[in-house]
């Protein structure tokens, strides 16, 4: 009799929990991503005035050279393990911005360098990162032909 | 000098809110981040190829190149570009535009990969 009432307030109490609980967790979550990766794309903004004053670096070269240095941290971070704590922690704010990329695509690699250089560490690399840049190309010839085809009959 | 710490600001909040967004995405559907890569990186195209997306990069700078959708957007603006000298440049634009970050990550994730060893789990 007793148990039947146990299971019953057990049944409300976890109803409460499942309430009250993905909500403030959800919060947290947004929060933690939000100063993250805001504080990565700070970091990014630094590098890209710092390649502007003094390497006169404009455009799509700019926008390469700080990736190219964000990468490289990243991949460094992730290499001594300090990126998956920060992952850990930040969730989206570590995966979106381009740290995230490497971070992809360093981890696995990392982790499958046991079956060897070649079918371990070098195929492994592109598990995630394969996909972006496949549906990158994709798109990238998609805009290319529309682009040209509108320059043709002169829309643009 | 006061430009220099708006910039900072609008990079500091609108990367945030693009990594907010992920993360909201992440906490309702469970998308694992590999999808969430994909189709953010995506979405910067697209943007691109309708030509709204450089708006937000004059905005916020590196807040909207840092993330991967600022990839999405080197890819579709090269390919915009290269269209202009012809079939070749429009097939190829869009990765000569991008690789630098391809490279970048081919070659510091080799090159890192070899030197450390795994110390957690990946899944």
């Amino acid at each position: 009799m007793t148990g039947k009432n146990n299971q019953n307030y057990n049944e409300e109490y976890l109803n409460y929990v499942k309430e009250i609980a993905p909500k403030t967790k959800h919060l947290k979550t947004l929060w933690h991503a939000f100063w993250v990766g805001g504080v990565i794309c700070l970091i990014g903004q630094f590098i890209r005035y710092s390649f502007m004053y003094w390497f006169n670096l404009y455009g799509d070269q700019l926008a390469g050279a700080t990736s190219m240095v964000l990468i490289f941290l990243a991949s460094f971070l992730t290499g001594i393990g300090v990126y998956d704590r920060i992952g850990k922690y930040a969730g989206g704010g570590s995966i979106v911005p381009i740290t995230g990329f490497a971070n992809s695509i360093v981890s696995p690699a990392m982790e499958f360098k046991s079956e060897g250089y070649i079918y371990g560490l070098a195929a492994k690399m592109f598990v995630i990162a394969g996909p972006i840049i496949v549906f990158g190309v994709i798109g990238s010839v998609c805009t290319g032909l529309i682009y040209y085809i509108l320059n043709l009959f002169s829309l643009i | 000098m006061i430009e220099m710490i708006l910039m900072y600001l609008k990079a500091f909040i609108v990367g945030g809110l693009i990594c907010a967004i992920a993360q909201f995405i992440i906490n309702v559907t469970k998308l694992t981040s590999g999808k969430i890569l994909v189709y953010f990186m995506l979405s910067g195209l697209v943007l691109q190829a309708l030509g709204l997306y450089k708006y937000l990069v004059d905005f916020a700078g590196a807040g909207a190149t840092v993330p991967i959708s600022g990839f999405g957007y080197l890819l579709a603006e090269g390919a915009i570009k290269g269209a202009k000298s012809g079939l070749f440049g429009a097939i190829t634009g869009g990765l000569s535009s991008a690789s630098a970050g391809v490279t970048a990550a081919v070659l510091f994730g080799y090159l890192f990969a070899m030197i450390f060893k795994s110390k957690s789990k990946y899944n």
